[in-house]
C-alpha cells in the first residue's frame, strides 16, 4: 500500500511499516506544545490523573502568548500556573514574557520543529510546522496532558488532498493569498479529517514565511495537517536553527490522494476573506467601497519578518488614513528586534501605526484592539468568525500584510498592486 | 448509556468562538464557562437549557480553535449529547477525551427540529425523535474510541492501562 508524506511520518512514529487512511494508531510524539489558555486545563488534567512526572522535559514547549503581558487577573493566574508547572518539571522550552513569541512563529524560529517529526499541540494552528515537512496537528488540552504524561497520542490516519501549485505569483501576491484562495475553492470543511499535501513548481517561488502561513491555515479548510516537501528553501531555513538529524519523507509515486486541486499562482490576485468565514474569498479589487476602522498586521499567520517587510514597503513614507487604527504586532521578540534594526518600526510609527510587543491579543478578541459594534477590521489573522475580534456586530476581513497595509493607507479595502508597483520601481 | 432531552438546533459551522467566546478564556472553571455557553449565537440558550438536553448542529460543528473549553462548557450546561452532520476534528476528539457524548448522523439532523424531545442510545447508536416517532441509526464508534468513552475519558482510560 503506497503512502502519502503524512502517512509515512505517522507510520514511522507508530513503529509500523504501513498505515492506511482511517486506521487508528498510537504513536510516539517528538514535541508537544501548549499555550497560556490551553495549558492550564492540561495541567489540571495532568494533576488530576495523579501524574508525577513528564515523559521528557525537553520535548514539551510551553509558550505564554495569548494574553501576555497579562491582560487581567485571571490571565495572570493562568500564566502563574504555567510558570510553576514549568519550574516543577524543569521544562526546557518554557517561553515567558521577554523571550516569548506567538507559539507557531516561535517554535520554528527556535529550531524546535524539523522535517519528519511528529508534533502535536493544544492549539489548532499547530498545523503550521507542516511547512518544514513535519506532521503537525492541533488537538485539545486533555490530549496535551496525556502526551506530557506518556509521550504518545492516538491518531486516525488521514486521507490526503494533493494541492499542486504552478507558476510564479505576482509581486503583490503572497502565501496568504494562496491559502485564502484555496480555502475559497474547497470550503471550510473541504479537507475535513484530511491532509493537504503541497506539490508543484510554484513552491520554488514561495519562501518559508509564505509556506508557514499556508500550512498555518490548513485547519481553516478543516484539514488535519498541511505539509510541504523538503527542498532548498527548507534546508536554507533550517541551516542555522536545527543541528539534530532529521528524516525527509517523500510520498510514494502512487500514493493515494482523494482529490487533486491545481492552482496557477501566476493568475492569483490579492485575496480577501469577507465575514464571517475564511472561505468567503473575494479578489481585493472587487469591492473598494468598504470603509474600515482598524487594521491588524501580525499573528501566527502573518507576524514574521517578511510580513513586517511587506507592510514596511507599502507604509514607508506614507501615512494611514484618518480614522483608521493600524496595529502592528511582530510575532516574536526576534522578529520585533529585526524589524527594529531594519528600520521598519520607525517607519511604522511615522506612518501612524502602533507597534506592540508580541501577543495574540486582538487575533482572538482577547485585548489590544477589540472591535465595537459595526466596526470593520482588515486583519492578517486567520479567522473571521462572528465576534472573533470583539462585538458580534463587528466584521473581520482576512488579508495579506500587503493588502492590510494598503487598506490602512486608504481607509477602504484596497488591492495592494498599485502600491507594490511603486515600491518595486 | 442513554440521553433524553429537548433539542436546541443550530446551523452549519457552529464555531468554538460562539460556543464559548475568547473573552471568557481567561477562566477555565467549567461552571463559569457554562454561564456564557453559546451566548454569541443564542442568548436564550443558557436560560433555557436543562440537564440532559441535546444540541443538534449541521456540518462542521465545533470548527475553529482547539479550546477544550467549548465541549467543557456544553458539558457543564448539562448537555447530554451533541448530534451533528459532521464535526471539526479537534472538537470531536476533545469531546471524546472529556467524555461528552457526540454523535454524527446527517439523517437525524434533518429529521429533528428545535424543541423536539429526542432520546439517544449510545450502545447501539439509535436516535429516536420522541416528538415525531422517527428513528435514526448512527454508526457506532470504533472499539478503540468506545474504550476511551467507557473509561470516562482519555485520562481515566490511560490510568486503567488503556495504552498498554
Ligand atoms: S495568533 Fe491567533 S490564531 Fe495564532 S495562536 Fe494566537 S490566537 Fe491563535
Amino acid at each position: 500500500m503506497a503512502m502519502t508524506m503524512s502517512q509515512k511520518i505517522l507510520a514511522a512514529h507508530a513503529g509500523l511499516d504501513k498505515v492506511e487512511a482511517g486506521q487508528l494508531i498510537y504513536a510516539d510524539v517528538d514535541l508537544v506544545v501548549g499555550n497560556d489558555i490551553t495549558s492550564p486545563v492540561a495541567i489540571h488534567e495532568f494533576d488530576a490523573a495523579g501524574a508525577t512526572g513528564v515523559f521528557d522535559r525537553e520535548r514539551i514547549a510551553l509558550v505564554l502568548d495569548h494574553f501576555v503581558p497579562n491582560k487581567d487577573i485571571k490571565a495572570a493566574e493562568h500564566c502563574s500556573l504555567c510558570r510553576s508547572f514549568a519550574k516543577r518539571f524543569d521544562i526546557t522550552n518554557f517561553y515567558d514574557v521577554g523571550e516569548m513569541g506567538i507559539e507557531h512563529a516561535l517554535i520554528p524560529e527556535k529550531g524546535l520543529a524539523a522535517p519528519g517529526e511528529l508534533i502535536v499541540g493544544a492549539d489548532s494552528h499547530t498545523c503550521t510546522y507542516g511547512a518544514l515537512g513535519a506532521f503537525s496537528t492541533g488537538f485539545g488540552s486533555t490530549d496535551m496532558a496525556a502526551v506530557m504524561m506518556t509521550g504518545k497520542s492516538w491518531f486516525k490516519v488521514p486521507a490526503a488532498i494533493k494541492v499542486i501549485l504552478k507558476g510564479k505569483p505576482r509581486a503583490c501576491v503572497s502565501g496568504k493569498d494562496v491559502i485564502l484562495h484555496l480555502i475559497g475553492l474547497i470550503g471550510v470543511e473541504g479537507a475535513l479529517y484530511q491532509s493537504l499535501e503541497f506539490f508543484g513548481d510554484g513552491l520554488a517561488h514561495l519562501g518559508m514565511d509564505d509556506r508557514l502561513c499556508i500550512a498555518n491555515m490548513a485547519i481553516e479548510a478543516g484539514g488535519k495537517n498541511g505539509i510541504f516537501p523538503v527542498d532548498e528553501v527548507t534546508r536554507a531555513y533550517l541551516a542555522d536553527k536545527v543541528q539534530r538529524d532529521y528524516t525527509v519523507y517523500t510520498p510514494d509515486e502512487d500514493a493515494p490522494y482523494v482529490r487533486t486541486v491545481e492552482i496557477d499562482l501566476s493568475k492569483l490576485k490579492p485575496t480577501v476573506a469577507f465575514p464571517h468565514l475564511p472561505s468567503n474569498a473575494h479578489a481585493a479589487d472587487e469591492r473598494s467601497d468598504i470603509p474600515i476602522d482598524q487594521v491588524v498586521i501580525g499573528s501566527c499567520t502573518n507576524g514574521r519578518i517578511s510580513d513586517m517587510e511587506a507592510a514596511y514597503r507599502i507604509l514607508k513614507g506614507r501615512h494611514v488614513a484618518k480614522g483608521v487604527r493600524a496595529i502592528i504586532i511582530p510575532a516574536t521578540q526576534q522578529v520585533y528586534l529585526e524589524a527594529l534594526q531594519r528600520g521598519y518600526i520607525e517607519e511604522f510609527i511615522k506612518a501612524g501605526c502602533v507597534v506592540s510587543t508580541p501577543t495574540c491579543g486582538p487575533c482572538l478578541g482577547g485585548y489590544m484592539g477589540i472591535l465595537a459594534e459595526g466596526e470593520r477590521c482588515v486583519s492578517t489573522t486567520n479567522r473571521n468568525f462572528v465576534g472573533r475580534m470583539g462585538h458580534t456586530g463587528s466584521e473581520v476581513y482576512l488579508a495579506s500584510p500587503m493588502t492590510a497595509a494598503a487598506s490602512a493607507l486608504t481607509g477602504r479595502i484596497t488591492c495592494p498592486s498599485e502600491f507594490v508597483k511603486e515600491a518595486e520601481a | 448509556m442513554k440521553a433524553k432531552g429537548t433539542v436546541f438546533k443550530y446551523g452549519d459551522n457552529v464555531d468554538t468562538d460562539v460556543i464559548i467566546p475568547a473573552r471568557y478564556l481567561n477562566n477555565s472553571d467549567p461552571a463559569v464557562l457554562a454561564q456564557h455557553c453559546m451566548e454569541d449565537l443564542d442568548k436564550e440558550f443558557v436560560k433555557k437549557v436543562r440537564p440532559g438536553d441535546i444540541v443538534v448542529g449541521g456540518s462542521n460543528f465545533g470548527c475553529g480553535s482547539s479550546r477544550e473549553h467549548a465541549p467543557m462548557a456544553l458539558g457543564a450546561c448539562g448537555i447530554g449529547c451533541v448530534i451533528a452532520k459532521s464535526y471539526a476534528r479537534i472538537f470531536y476528539r476533545n469531546s471524546i477525551n472529556i467524555g461528552l457524548p457526540i454523535i454524527e448522523c446527517p439523517e437525524a439532523v434533518d429529521g429533528i427540529s428545535a424543541g423536539d424531545t429526542v432520546s439517544v442510545d449510545f450502545e447501539n447508536g439509535l436516535i429516536v425523535n420522541e416528538t415525531t416517532g422517527a428513528r435514526f441509526h448512527a454508526a457506532p464508534f470504533p472499539a478503540f474510541i468506545q474504550g476511551i468513552i467507557q473509561a470516562g475519558g482519555l485520562m481515566k482510560w490511560l490510568k486503567k492501562g488503556g495504552a498498554s
